[in-house]
């Protein structure tokens, strides 16, 4: 096909898509489903108007052929900072709504009440943050390892921003009410069924890259950001099969029910961690860190057994969500056994990326950015520790329905996920901007011990409330009665709270500092000297 | 270490390293979930469960929509204090009905598998409108606006329709007067009987106590039934589960 015939296939697809959101969105049952498909028919519009402007326009210059696709992870480090410090700030928000409910203010009363803000922050930090993190992550690493260009021509521009559309269908979506209820899978059909062509393309771009590579092996990073894309697509499309109750509304009705479907999700929301914030991000650490170190990874072996090991049985650890549960005994025993074995190759991933530094320790007295992964690091050994922990039933009925789980999940989210991204985007901005180096070492210093004390506020104040209510929830007296009621523990978690919101505050500040140090260090740092012709990707 | 050796075999061919990864992944889940729609004792028997009248499936929606399972878990583990606390420890039976399940994973506010019959509606109501003032420690948000929220049971057959579509027993002529099941539900002096005889054990009151339907009528009748069906009397529990 020329490129004039597909102009008009363009051509005529945008129309279509234009004027069935204009029906749609004039049939419109609700109000999340009415936006959600004005956004689509001026998404589409716009395109269809761009496209027609440049019929039988001469083509522009086609990108050459020769060079790393960067501009796509140049955006991607963008976004990446932007929802960043969206999701934090959401965070901060929603932290201070549990201290001082008056913050569920009266006229916000039917969009911002914690209900509905709570999922926005758990997914702007997971998918909008750590998902932008990821896609630029895997583009810039599966070029730079198999010395190809990104496979697909502008296919990497439209998973980028058919991504940005995806965060912003969900976030509106809940704010307005669009909901399943399945936590970190909230959103509803239409928004799912756009997440799945994204993630196909995404799919099709990583490994059509990886299959031209010029490489004969594929690198570490590469099988774990396969895997991560591969399994995510299939948790996606399982827990999310629904049917809708009508084309014309955002509301659906999902096929599983109670105990299946409660498996289910879990099945799911575990392996969001295991797969979404754990294999994709070991993906990003087996690239950055030995990049940052200079130093080469430090067991191949390793590597290998630790990936298939943690693949394997990452998937197993769902039932530990529900343990006492309504989930019958086998399954739930399974997922504790499994959860206790992953704690292994958990740990022979950060093994693996500590001791990459074997030989060079002495860099983290000078070098922030690699202080910050190897805090990451730390984080990540503590959390793939206590997660099996709490997994075990006795820990479990303690901790389970508590703040300790919230403290568990941050410590991890902040300290590893957190920490290494920034990490990365230290590392990425003078690379992808062509700078000598960061506009300044000492606010990543700054930007490192904001973040650190703040992660170790907020763990610290979720342990002492997690187990405090925990115990307080099942004190007996000598006559055998409940000692306290439930308003009471409400009222003892109040100054930890307020500690939790502090601890969230400074995380944010150090993400603001980071930001003002990657925009600077694209005004204002020295440039690399101009190599006269562009890299080869080779 | 030869089996390390014969690595290279997998990680020089992308296609064999999607697929042996993706086979690896399946297997956990195939295990794990499966066998919980054929095993007989997973759902346990029991009398009383019934689908969600059309009021209380309307008012299960809004607590979706709100996202009460942010912080309210509808599941009781057998704890001494947790069945001294909610009552008798959930059932999967007790959610068949339920697409999606609504266990939740976190207490910031208290259990609500049997929350029904606990307090009036009245209670509720205010409870809704300012939480603060029935519980001052509370910290939950003000829910004021469901109460001035006028609803019509305009789409409530198809939704229950759909339902049927995924297996909940609702019969056809259960979604035909859907609407006026609906309307019969919050208005004592209606003729509810045969709405009764199609969900036993549904309340019929204005739960909000003020004239129309409104969002909270909806979701008080969905909390005033929350754990109040299973007939416990004859409920023996199978030891091996």
């Amino acid at each position: 096909m020329d490129t004039g015939t597909l102009n008009y296939v363009k051509l005529v697809a945008y129309g279509l898509v234009t004027l069935f959101a204009m029906i749609a969105a004039s049939y419109a049952r609700d109000l999340a489903y009415q936006l959600h498909m004005i956004i689509f028919m001026l998404v589409a519009g716009g395109l269809f108007l761009v496209t027609l402007r440049r019929t039988d326009e001469p083509a522009a210059p086609a990108a050459p052929k020769d060079e790393y696709f960067d501009s796509v992870v140049r955006a991607g480090v963008i976004a990446t900072a932007f929802w960043g410090v969206v999701g934090f700030l959401v965070g901060v928000v929603i932290a201070f709504q549990l201290a001082f409910p008056g913050l569920n203010f009266e006229w916000a009363e039917g969009y911002a009440n914690f209900g509905r803000l709570r999922p926005l922050h758990t997914s702007a930090v997971i998918f909008a943050f750590g998902g932008n993190a990821l896609i630029a992550a895997s583009f810039f690493i599966v070029q730079r390892t198999s010395a190809a260009r990104l496979f697909g021509g502008n296919l990497g521009w439209f998973v980028f921003w058919g991504y940005q559309l995806f965060i912003v269908l969900a976030a509106t979506g809940y704010l307005l009410g669009g909901t399943q209820s399945k936590e970190y899978a909230e959103p509803e059909w239409y928004v799912d069924i756009w997440l799945t062509i994204v993630w196909v393309a995404f799919l099709v771009a990583f490994l059509g890259t990886i299959i031209k590579r010029k490489e004969p092996h594929i690198y570490v990073a590469n099988w774990f950001l396969l895997s991560f894309i591969v399994t995510v697509a299939m948790l996606h499309l399982v827990n999310n099969i629904s049917i809708p109750v009508s084309i014309w509304g955002s509301k659906s009705v999902q096929v599983f029910s109670g105990v299946q479907d409660a498996m289910v999700q879990w099945w799911y929301g575990h392996n969001a961690v295991g797969f979404f914030l754990t294999a994709g991000f070991l993906g990003m650490m087996y690239y950055f860190v030995p990049k940052q170190a200079e130093r080469p990874v430090f067991s191949y072996k390793l590597s290998i057994i630790h990936f298939w090991a943690l693949i394997f049985l990452y998937i197993w650890a769902g039932p530990h969500h529900l343990h006492y549960t309504a989930l019958p005994d086998w399954a739930s025993t399974l997922g504790m056994v499994f959860s206790i074995i992953l704690w292994m190759p958990s740990w022979g991933g950060m093994i693996n990326g500590l001791m990459t530094l074997q030989g060079a320790w002495d860099k983290l007295r000078t070098d922030p950015v690699l202080r910050m992964m190897v805090t990451s690091l730390a984080f990540y050994g503590m959390s793939t520790f206590e997660g099996p922990m709490m997994s075990i039933r006795s820990v479990n009925s303690l901790s389970h329905y508590t703040d300790w789980t919230i403290g568990h999940v941050h410590s991890g989210a902040l300290g590893w996920n957190g920490l290494i991204t920034f990490g990365m985007l230290y590392y990425l901005v003078p690379v992808l901007w062509k700078r000598e180096r960061l506009y300044s070492l000492s606010l990543v210093s700054w930007h490192f011990w904001l973040a650190t004390i703040g992660i170790v506020l907020y763990a610290a104040s979720m342990w002492v409330t997690g187990i405090m209510e925990g115990l307080m929830w099942r004190e007996v007296d000598a006559n055998g009665f409940l000692v306290n009621s439930f308003a009471d523990t409400v009222s003892a978690k109040f100054p930890m709270y307020v500690v939790r919101g502090l601890g969230g505050v400074l995380f944010l500040s150090g993400a603001l500092i980071m930001c003002y140090n990657l925009w600077m260090t694209v005004k204002a740092a020295p440039a690399k000297a101009p190599l006269g012709t562009a890299v080869p990707a080779e | 270490m030869s089996i390390l050796a014969k690595h290279k075999f997998i990680e020089t061919n992308a296609t064999l390293l999607l697929v042996l990864s993706f086979l690896v992944v399946t297997i956990g889940g195939l295990v794990q979930i499966t066998p919980l729609f054929y095993l007989e004792n997973t759902i346990e028997k029991v009398e009383g469960m019934r689908p969600y009248s059309p009021l209380e499936l309307t008012g299960r929606d809004i607590y979706i929509r709100e996202g009460c399972y942010v912080c309210h878990s509808q599941m009781i583990r057998p704890m001494r204090d947790e069945v001294e606390r909610y009552g008798h420890y959930s059932l999967a039976a007790e959610s068949m009905y339920d697409h999606p399940h609504q266990w939740g994973s976190k207490r910031t506010g208290p259990d609500l598998a049997r929350v029904g019959g606990r307090y009036s509606d009245d209670w509720h109501l205010v409870h809704l409108r300012d939480p603060q003032s029935v519980v001052p420690e509370s910290i939950m948000p003000k829910y004021g606006f469901l109460e001035e929220t006028l609803i019509q049971p305009e789409y409530i057959d198809e939704l229950m329709a759909t339902h049927q579509l995924v297996g909940v027993p609702y019969t056809d002529e259960m979604i035909e007067v859907a609407a006026a099941d609906f309307r019969a539900q919050a208005d004592p002096d209606s003729d509810y009987d045969e709405m009764l005889e199609r969900y036993p054990g549904a309340q019929v009151r204005n739960f909000d106590g003020q004239p129309g339907i409104s969002e909270a009528d909806a979701l008080i009748a969905y909390l005033q039934m929350l754990g109040t069906l299973v007939d416990f009397s004859t409920f023996t529990p199978d030891a091996s589960r």
